[in-house]
């Protein structure tokens, strides 16, 4: 297939903004400085788990330069991201839930007098047991009152439990050649985005509320805003500064935005918080510590026949997008293997720890390292390569999964043979002398949820263009940027439709006041679905020029395109006008042009419970080699290099796609080689390492080369052919390292993260014939 | 507790003197940020962990969280808003075309720390390169091509800097630790 001639599609370009970012023009939200800005600080509880008996305020407001003082009673109304789990407090009302909750709110001169100030809040705790890890969780509490949410359905502290059964498992397992087991581990991972998160509000004195936050949805936090404040969505504007990385850690509303909305409400001020690191770190919605039951069964030619997953995840004290989670567990391990017999069963608990949320990749990463580590052994039993058994397994194109997933462009096959062929997997799995190994997996992931979380027949994206008599083209959404490179797409997307360069586009994607509404960036939705929208809002302005060069010079609308910023007439090229003529002429009659475009996703998935989650308009998919050696002596994993195809439909910009899966590999790394938020039963729900030197990640001496292959499989749905580029390419590092350490060591580790330590007892334990 | 009182320092910023008062225990970067609004130099951490607020006194590249402002006084300080002269320093604009950006909150550490490696070793090499970013913590691009931005750019100021050029050799001399 011979690519087609875009002028800006497909073109490796810097990101919108970078000249900014580069020179340190770049605005974040700690750095904007509105006169007479008071400094916010929020007191914290000590306890993981404790009743407020007594809180006392006065003697800190008495405090000269203190202006206002909040606590949990002035905002009692709870909020959160899904609408099915609004179940945090902006403060702490009667009881705390984890070490770090938020119990009261200043707004000072200046950060010595709130440190003051927060000393002379007086507040008497009654401590009581707090739960410390899931299974805790699974225990039953005789009286509800004692429950960590006392209006939960269960009689123990479950938050949510799913379960789906396709097919039939148990007799599929029943004639399997080989059924591969296996009980999985994993510590909760942060996503360590460098920006702490921020916010300033300012009540002013029209009784409009505006919110500058880093956060990755500045609609759900509107929507959480008007709630919790009682105001009405028009009086709240949010702005988005540029946001210094997400990952899905700020990508729901949070305390500290209610609390320095309520205080500027309160004193009339602008208020600014920012978290300080371990603040960060106490409030950042990582990913679930979890334990995951996995069995995937094969005939003796290597055709998968049932998977069975059981997943129990430690959610923290609140719900955040934890009924997400607990669905994304199992049902986006539906790809990229046909999978016809499939049983799932999630669960998550409530315990007392900050809570976990998503982070990218959401609830498919782990699951996901267990199922392509069972998968290799069910491949080693059978006796084939294991590469060759996932070609022969990978779901074709154009087809519908057993819960009604519905599979458009799939580019797996394609991934594999390129990774296989350019690392020479062929002579080296199995052959590595002992302690070097080549690991392979492969990868699934939803591009953007087909189902919105709120249930509205608003769009889940529109786009506004409008164009002045300048020329220059103004693109407005409230697509969220948060690094990833949104605003070039959008910027790329309007300039090939109209023809133009980039530098014509001016992206405007930060105030609600001025921008559509557009859900955010999560899910890995915006390419996909502002893409779509950009298109529509950028194709009924061209066709406006189109009717304009027609009363120019005649002709028929379909004989104009527009490149190089001239419309040309392909049947008379004589005719052909410049871009700034057209617009003169469409100006003429019309004042502005100004258009809007929108994206909603089509009806999809079937009618059983629970068959919205996972749903997405099409699925990216991937594959990963790593080669790695391991040295027995230490058990330190050194990573040699790792190959990584993903295809993303298109590359609407290569670059911004190579970055992003690079990122991905570094972040995935991580989590499967030291990351781990660190909790024990002695730490009484106190993070052990709240700190970037405590929390370990790979620094660039120990980051490996790694091959880049964009596979582009044409998404006959997505912008330019595009899918998601974001988080799918997470997925299949860890594993490929997993399956790396086998071939290497012949130890499938099961528990994340993989350090010198746990292969040293690994190799021990294989030693003992116990493995 | 009362405050204790201000000191005012004079420290040269970007080419320009300044005086400001400062408290005993406040830090370059809250000094930089918040009194002389060179918002460009970031707190990550504010624990000497991430290389966000990196930047050059006398040349030297340090982390200005972990840097009493005090200490500044009679200092030349360099940030990243000084680096632009009024074009692009050749850093900057690898970082943009290598797609050494992403967030961008990492940046300017990560330019300054580049820099201070680039003026003492024009032709670092990878593992070099590596080794002297390993304090600056990115979460979004996975290093990689930030390690090529920095590499382009040190072509690109070797290209410049052929010594048949006067003013580099001037240049070279300034900046140059060892030249002074
Ligand atoms: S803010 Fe100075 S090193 Fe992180
Ligand atoms: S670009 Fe985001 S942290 Fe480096």
């Amino acid at each position: 297939m011979t690519p087609p001639s875009w002028n800006v599609i497909g073109k490796p370009i810097p990101q919108v903004g970078s000249r900014q970012k580069v020179t340190g023009e770049a605005l974040y939200t700690d750095d904007l400085r509105i006169p007479g800005t008071l400094v916010g600080k929020i007191l914290r509880s000590p306890h993981a788990s404790a009743r407020i008996v007594r809180l006392d305020v006065s003697a800190a407001l008495a405090l000269p330069g203190v202006h206002a003082i909040v606590t949990g009673k002035d905002a009692p109304r709870p909020f959160g991201v899904l609408p099915i789990s609004k179940d945090e407090p902006s403060m702490g009302i009667d009881r705390v839930r984890y070490v770090g909750e938020p119990v009261a709110g200043i707004a000072a001169d200046d950060e010595w007098i709130a440190m003051e100030a927060m000393k002379l809040i007086h507040v008497e705790y009654l401590p009581t047991k707090p739960i410390d890890d899931a299974k805790q969780a699974l225990a039953e509490v005789a009286n509800a009152a004692d429950k960590i949410h006392p209006g939960t359905k269960f009689g123990n502290n479950l938050h949510k439990m799913v379960e789906q059964h396709f097919g039939d498992l148990p007799k599929a397992f029943s004639e399997s050649f080989h059924v591969a087991k296996g009980h999985f581990e994993y510590a909760g991972i942060s996503h360590t985005f460098t920006e702490p998160m921020s916010a300033v509000a300012h009540f002013d004195r029209d009784g409009r509320l505006h919110i500058w936050s880093a956060t990755q949805v500045p609609h759900y936090l509107h929507r959480a805003m008007s709630e919790v404040l009682g105001l009405p969505m028009s009086r709240i504007r949010v702005i988005r500064p540029n946001v210094g990385g997400g990952f899905g850690g700020k990508s729901d509303p949070f305390p500290h935005e209610m609390i320095a909305s309520l205080l500027t409400m309160r004193c009339r001020r602008p208020v600014r918080i920012t978290f300080d690191r371990e603040e960060v770190f106490i409030s950042h919605h990582g990913r679930h510590p979890s334990e995951i039951d996995v069995a995937v069964g094969c005939d003796k030619n290597g055709r998968l026949t049932g998977l069975d997953i059981d997943a129990l995840i430690d959610g923290g004290a609140y719900g955040s997008f934890g009924v997400v989670t607990s669905y994304y567990n199992g049902v986006l391990a539906q790809g990229p293997y046909r999978i016809d017999n499939f049983k799932y069963r999630g669960r998550r608990a409530y315990t007392n720890k900050p809570m976990s949320g998503a982070m990218r990749g959401h609830g498919a990463v782990n699951t996901r390292y267990a199922l392509e580590l069972l998968f290799d052994e069910c491949a080693e039993k059978v006796g084939i390569d294991p590469a060759e058994m996932r070609i022969q397994n990978a779901l074709p194109a154009y087809t519908t999964t057993i819960n009604d997933f519905r599979i458009t462009s799939n580019g797996v096959v394609e991934c594999i043979e390129k990774v296989r062929d350019a690392s020479g997997w062929k002579d080296k799995r199995g052959k590595l002398p002992f302690g070097h190994g080549i690991g392979l997996a492969c990868s699934f992931y939803i591009s953007g949820s087909a189902l919105p979380i709120h249930r509205t027949r608003t769009p889940q994206s529109t786009v506004h263009i409008k164009i002045d008599m300048d020329g220059g083209v103004t693109v407005h959404s409230m697509a969220a940027e948060i690094g990833q490179g949104s605003d070039t797409v959008l910027a790329q997307c309007v300039a090939e439709i109209l023809g133009l360069d980039v530098s014509w586009i001016r992206v405007k994607t930060e105030d609600s006041d001025l921008a559509p509404i557009d859900l955010g960036s999560y899910s890995s939705r915006v390419t996909f679905m502002m893409g779509n929208a950009a298109i529509k809002a950028a194709e009924n302005i061209r066709e406006q020029l189109r009717k304009a060069a027609c009363r120019m010079a005649g002709g028929e609308p379909t004989d104009w395109v527009f490149r190089d910023a001239k419309v040309i007439n392909t049947v008379d090229p004589s005719k052909s006008m410049t871009y700034m003529e057209a617009l003169d002429e469409a100006l003429a009659d019309n004042g502005a042009l100004i258009a809007s475009g929108w994206y909603q996703s089509p009806k999809l998935g079937g009618a059983y419970k629970g068959a919205g989650a996972g749903l997405s308009p099409t699925y990216s998919f991937g594959a990963y080699i790593t080669e790695l050696h391991v040295d027995t002596e230490t058990g330190f994993v050194h990573l040699d290099k790792i190959w990584a195809a993903h295809d993303c439909g298109r590359a609407l910009n290569p670059l911004a796609v190579k970055s992003q899966i690079i990122g991905c590999v570094h972040m995935g790394l991580g989590q499967v080689l030291m990351e781990q938020w660190d909790f024990n039963h002695r730490s009484k729900g106190n993070i052990r390492n709240p700190s970037l030197l405590d929390y370990p990640m790979l620094t660039a001496k120990e980051m490996p080369p790694v091959d880049v292959f964009i596979v582009e499989s044409d998404d006959k749905e997505g912008p330019f052919g595009a899918k998601e580029a974001g988080e799918g390419p997470l997925l299949p590092i860890l594993p490929s390292v997993g399956n790396a350490i086998y071939d290497a060591i012949g130890v499938r580790m099961r528990e994340l993260p993989i350090t010198p330590a746990s292969i040293l007892r690994a190799l021990e334990a294989k030693k003992k014939g116990k493995s | 507790m009362s405050q204790p009182p201000k000191e005012v320092i004079k420290f040269e910023v970007n080419g320009r003197t300044v005086e400001v008062a400062v408290r005993p225990y406040d830090v370059l970067l809250d000094v930089l940020r918040n009194e002389l609004d060179l918002i460009g130099t970031k707190r990550g951490c504010d624990q000497g962990s991430c290389g966000c607020c990196a930047i050059h006194m006398d040349g030297r590249p340090v982390l200005s969280c972990l840097t009493l402002a005090k200490w500044a006084a009679g200092k030349k300080i360099t940030t990243i808003e000084g680096l632009a002269n009024p074009e692009p320093h050749p850093l900057q604009t690898a970082f943009e075309t290598c797609g050494a950006t992403q967030c961008g909150f990492c940046t300017p550490g990560f330019i300054m720390s580049a820099k201070a490696l680039l003026d003492r070793n024009a032709e670092p090499d990878e593992a070099t390169i590596k080794e002297h970013i390993s304090g600056n913590v990115c979460r979004c691009t996975g290093y990689l091509q930030i390690v090529e931005a920095v590499q382009k750019a040190s072509e690109e100021l070797l290209e410049k800097d052929r010594p048949h050029d006067a003013s580099v050799v001037e240049r070279n001399r300034q900046t140059h630790p060892a030249g002074r």
